[in-house]
């Protein structure tokens, strides 16, 4: 019986990248005046199934820096190579994300960006590793996305740990510069990988910094009623609440609390589905008024990020996390490819492994990857003010001043 | 022999995937098709056997370090187990029919439920294989391999559906489906006939979980024990002819031939594909009412006549 | 967690619910009932109706007005599609009318993924946060609306098929198709009826969910496994069953999301679902259509 190589495994990058390398030479600067031949990148989401929403908002976002970066002249260091958009969907299952992985490597793909969800994740990385294909993860928030020693996969944002942690922080921050008014907390999250994910690391963590969680409530997927967990929030009367949850189950959540007029001094998500949401602000304006999140958030300084803005918002969509996050990602791309200067894959994933990419409309300052997880990428603190979300934490990057406690709401 | 050639021949790592979920869903169907097809005993619920056998070899192998080939043995151990509870419950109380359909649907959620909640399952989160390549493993670098375990399961399956076709067992079995008032007044222990049928479609049900498990190395409750697998496994028997040895295997190539063609004809719009897939579905009902194998039945029979004539 | 001051409020949040999944089940326990046919298009016809009443909403007609619309809507809607379709291809048998009315279902979801998009979408009332003070707790009205809509809906459910010409030949088909096709009933129009009025009650009850919930391609998958349960555990075919059934898991689902916590507290309603088949096969509230 061979026992195979068993770190998985620079030799199976290697060999697939040679495969990668033959199909790509077709992308060197080319005979002059032709076109050179355009670079494939697959772009991978679950735009059907339960995820759909947020799988056809990261494919809109990934198309915007497509169409951008082919307006400007494509990739300049292969003589003006357009980017071709592979479209592949998931379907909101892991299985058919990897046979898509399977479809994008013979098509011929350089390279993949997606695809959104964890679980997801999980299998698409993998299935990629095994050709050499360098993936580029935009959100997948689970820390073992990372963590498994896969040499192809580069995760943009932050993963779980890393939100909670500036999550925490932030919370720290903004209590203990209004004189330390929150005691008491109360979580309230869905059941699956990010939700249960971040309870626990606040289990865990709050009590140090002096919080007292009262109750830990997590809820089902899909819950029709949150009247009874309004309740228990009325009888606990916590300080703080932190949500956590799907946009459908944050809106009767929010909806519910506020029927019950419910206040706490604050009301904080973290990874809130709905209070990092312009859709979620402008149709519930005044259960949306100063509600934070700490969440995956564009840097409201950079004009490309409100130029992006204004563009989604032209095609009557709403500018959210993952409109940003993956129109970063295919940039990131692109300056990989730059520096690749072909569609070899072994030499993209060299150039994102030493990529210092900083054009991309998040708070994150130059890419660094460490390990395939973006060293730079953190989550920011939001809030809900006048009706817009304006960054508040970090201070570097606020648009708007805290406004905590949370002031009596119209009920 | 051509069956073992493929990988081979094929040199696609799409395709080859593309052949293993074919044959991971043919052998499902086959142990859905003892219940289902022979029994007469329809079950929305067989998530209840696949997830068990996802889960216990998952657990076994991250908490104690079993050995994956080990855990697909104790998957079907597990996966028999459970649909002996769920079959001794349900045929203990005379469930037929709708009733029987449903309550192995109740069974399969509670699992999920459970498994969502337990601290061993992972709960939410989900249980992550290691990845760590080796045949000992059953972690293969090629996907040649997987396309060998598949058809390992595949051939085991449409065997044990072939033996049981020809024997006392099946007979009972066909027997019950056709009139178990019947069947019981000639001296069949209908009990005990239908137990068996669900505890070998359970365990072989298991099986196909705990590969599932050791091939995507993740499983979540919802991949596990979702109402979504159920219907998947039992799709591919009833498109393939109910009660037939090759049904399933036709079924499954048939229904996963349609998904990808639905995928490839109707491009990118979100929806279009799966659209076309459900149309694709009903029209295949519309003019095969008897499945796949009802066809082939059909045009033999015909040919058959013409030839006396 | 038995704090009286907590539990009172949750049976009454169960109760109205309940009464949700009763409206749902309605049209369901019917169609089961007649045709005997497990329907998975349910709720995807529920998801067809929530969009109709979101449209109306949005060209300015209110949503309890909509029921004027809706329930006709929908009753075309379920008629058409049991005679040109499931009637048609399902060929009688039960496999066959789960895997046509699975297709369905899978067409019409992705049908609105296409045009909708999977955008989650709600309508904003002006009663939406109206709550009624009923001592013990604060009821929002649209709640109360439904609950008081599900009492009406299984009443006049029942007068159709007790009083009502159509209701006997229903009755009858339900009972013995071959006998009712024999006296010269058209068994397949009433088939297409009584899935029809099954239908036009998911409209109704379109009408009353949407002010308290939202709507978006998927929205079926949320209360058609609890609307089955409801079915079963009412006894299928039987309106104040499912009326009954309904209020039963609304409040088990409450109650049990108390004592168990929200998401292990859904099991309640499965295990109950699972004694009653094993012991009450024929619901517990027995009364069946035929």
């Amino acid at each position: 019986m061979t026992r195979m190589n068993k770190s998985l495994s620079r030799r199976h990058v290697l060999t697939g990248a040679a495969a990668g390398a033959a199909a790509g030479s077709f992308g060197f600067p080319a005979i002059l005046g032709a076109q050179p031949a355009a670079i494939k990148v697959g772009i991978l989401h679950p735009v059907t199934g339960a995820l759909s929403y947020s799988g056809t908002q990261s494919r809109f976002g990934a198309q915007m820096a497509i169409d951008e970066i082919n307006a400007a002249g494509g990739i300049k260091s292969m003589g003006g190579a357009k980017i071709e958009a592979l479209l592949a969907d998931a379907q909101s299952r892991p299985d058919v994300g990897a046979a898509e992985i399977e479809k994008l490597n013979e098509a011929g793909a350089a390279a993949v960006v997606g695809p959104y969800a964890s679980a997801i994740a999980l299998a698409t990385t993998q299935a990629a590793a095994r050709h050499g294909l360098p993936h580029v993860v935009d959100v997948a928030v689970v820390d073992q996305v990372v963590t498994r020693g896969l040499m192809n996969t580069f995760r943009f944002g932050p993963g779980v740990k890393k939100t909670v942690d500036t999550a925490i922080e932030n919370l720290i921050k903004i209590n203990d510069a209004a004189g330390k008014p929150a005691k008491t907390v109360m979580i309230v999250h869905e059941e699956s990988a990010f939700g249960s994910g971040m309870a626990t690391t606040l289990n865990a963590e709050l009590p140090k910094h002096g919080f007292e969680i009262v109750e830990t409530i997590k809820h089902a997927n899909p819950t029709r009623d949150f009247s009874n967990i309004v309740l228990r929030v009325q009888a606990r009367k916590p300080d703080l609440l932190i949500p956590s949850n799907y946009y459908n189950e944050y809106v009767l959540f929010a909806r519910a609390l506020r029927q019950q007029r419910v206040a706490p001094k604050a009301i904080y998500s973290i990874l809130g589905g709905g209070a990092s949401s312009y859709k979620f602000v402008k149709e519930f304006p005044d259960a949306a008024a100063f509600v934070m999140d700490c969440n995956h958030w564009f840097d409201p300084r950079k004009a490309a990020a409100l130029a992006l803005k204004e563009k989604t918002e032209k095609q009557g969509l709403f500018y959210t996390y993952e409109v940003f996050m993956n129109y970063s990602c295919v940039y990131l791309l692109a300056d990989a490819l730059e520096r690749a200067k072909g569609a070899q894959r072994d030499a993209i994933i060299a150039a994102l492994a030493s990529s210092t990419f900083d054009m991309h409309v998040m708070p994150y300052g130059p890419t660094r990857f460490v390990n395939g997880q973006n060293q730079g990428a953190q989550p920011v603190t939001t809030q809900i003010l006048d009706k817009d979300i304006k960054v508040i934490y970090p201070l570097a990057f606020a648009s708007g001043n805290v406004v905590y406690p949370m002031p009596e709401r119209r009920a | 022999m051509v069956a073992l050639a493929v990988p081979y021949v094929l040199r696609s790592d799409f395709w080859l995937g593309f052949l293993i979920t074919v044959l991971l869903f043919a052998a499902l169907g086959m142990a859905w098709n003892i219940l289902g097809g022979y029994t007469g005993q329809f079950s929305f619920g067989h998530a209840a056997f696949f997830g068990t056998g996802a889960y216990t070899t998952a657990v076994l192998h991250i908490g104690l370090g079993l050995n994956p080939w080990l855990g697909l043995a104790t998957a079907a151990a597990a996966g028999g187990l459970v649909a002996l509870l769920v079959g001794y419950l349900s045929f203990r109380y005379g469930l037929r029919g709708s009733y029987f359909a449903l309550i192995t649907l109740a069974f399969a959620e509670v699992l999920r439920i459970l498994a969502n909640s337990a601290e061993f399952t992972g709960g939410g989160v989900g249980l992550y294989v290691p990845l760590d390549l080796g045949i000992a493993n059953l972690q293969f670098a090629d996907k040649a391999g997987y396309y060998y375990v598949a058809l390992a399961f595949a051939v085991l399956s449409l065997v044990v559906g072939w033996m049981l076709e020809r024997s006392r067992l099946g007979a009972q079995m066909m027997a019950i489906r056709e009139n178990e008032d019947a069947a019981q007044a000639l001296g069949v222990d209908t009990f005990a006939c239908k137990l068996k049928a669900i505890v070998i479609s359970g365990a072989l049900t298991g099986i196909g979980g705990a590969f599932y498990t050791h091939y995507y190395l993740y499983i979540d409750p919802g991949i596990a024990y979702g109402p979504g697998v159920s219907v998947e496994i039992l799709l591919v028997p009833i498109i393939g002819g109910l009660g037939t040895v090759f049904g399933p295997l036709a079924g499954s190539a048939v229904l996963h031939g349609a998904g990808e063609l639905a995928r490839r004809l109707m491009g990118d719009a979100p929806g279009l594909s799966l659209i076309f897939y459900g149309v694709l579905l009903v029209v295949m009902v519309r003019f095969m009412p008897e499945g796949l194998m009802g066809v082939v039945w059909r045009i033999r029979r015909r040919s058959e006549t013409q030839a006396d004539a | 967690m038995l704090d009286p001051l907590i539990l009172l409020p949750a049976v009454i949040n169960g109760l109205t619910m309940g009464a949700v999944y009763a409206l749902v089940a309605l049209g369901l326990t019917l169609i089961y009932g007649v045709l005997h046919i497990i329907n998975f298009a349910h709720g995807s016809l529920l998801m067809v109706g929530l969009y109709g009443v979101f449209f109306l909403h949005r060209a300015g007609v209110d949503p309890y007005l909509a029921l004027v619309i809706m329930v006709p809507a929908l009753f075309v809607v379920g008629y058409a599609l049991q005679w040109s379709v499931i009637g048609k291809a399902s060929h009688g048998s039960d496999q066959n009318v789960l895997l046509v009315t699975l297709g369905v279902s899978i067409v019409i979801e992705n049908l609105a993924l296409y045009f909708f998009t999977a955008d989650t979408l709600t309508v904003d009332t002006p009663y939406v946060f109206e709550m009624i003070d009923l001592g013990i707790a604060l009821v929002p009205l649209p709640r109360v609306i439904a609950f008081l809509s599900a009492l009406v809906l299984a009443a006049l459910l029942w007068l159709l098929i007790a009083r009502s010409d159509l209701g006997r030949a229903i009755r009858a088909v339900a009972k013995e198709r071959q006998g009712a096709r024999l006296v010269g009933i058209d068994v397949d129009h009433i088939f297409a009826m009584s899935f029809g009025i099954g239908t036009a009650c998911l409209g109704a009850a379109a009408c009353l969910l949407l002010p308290m919930f939202y709507v978006s391609p998927h929205v079926g998958h949320v209360f058609v496994l609890v609307a089955f349960t409801v079915v079963v555990l009412g006894g299928m075919g039987s309106f104040s069953g499912a009326l009954f059934g309904g209020l039963l898991i609304g409040v088990t689902e409450s109650v049990g999301g108390l004592l168990l916590g929200e998401s292990l507290g859904q099991i309640g309603i499965f295990l109950i679902f699972i004694a009653t088949l094993m012991f009450r096969p024929s619901g517990l509230f027995g009364a069946r259509l035929s």
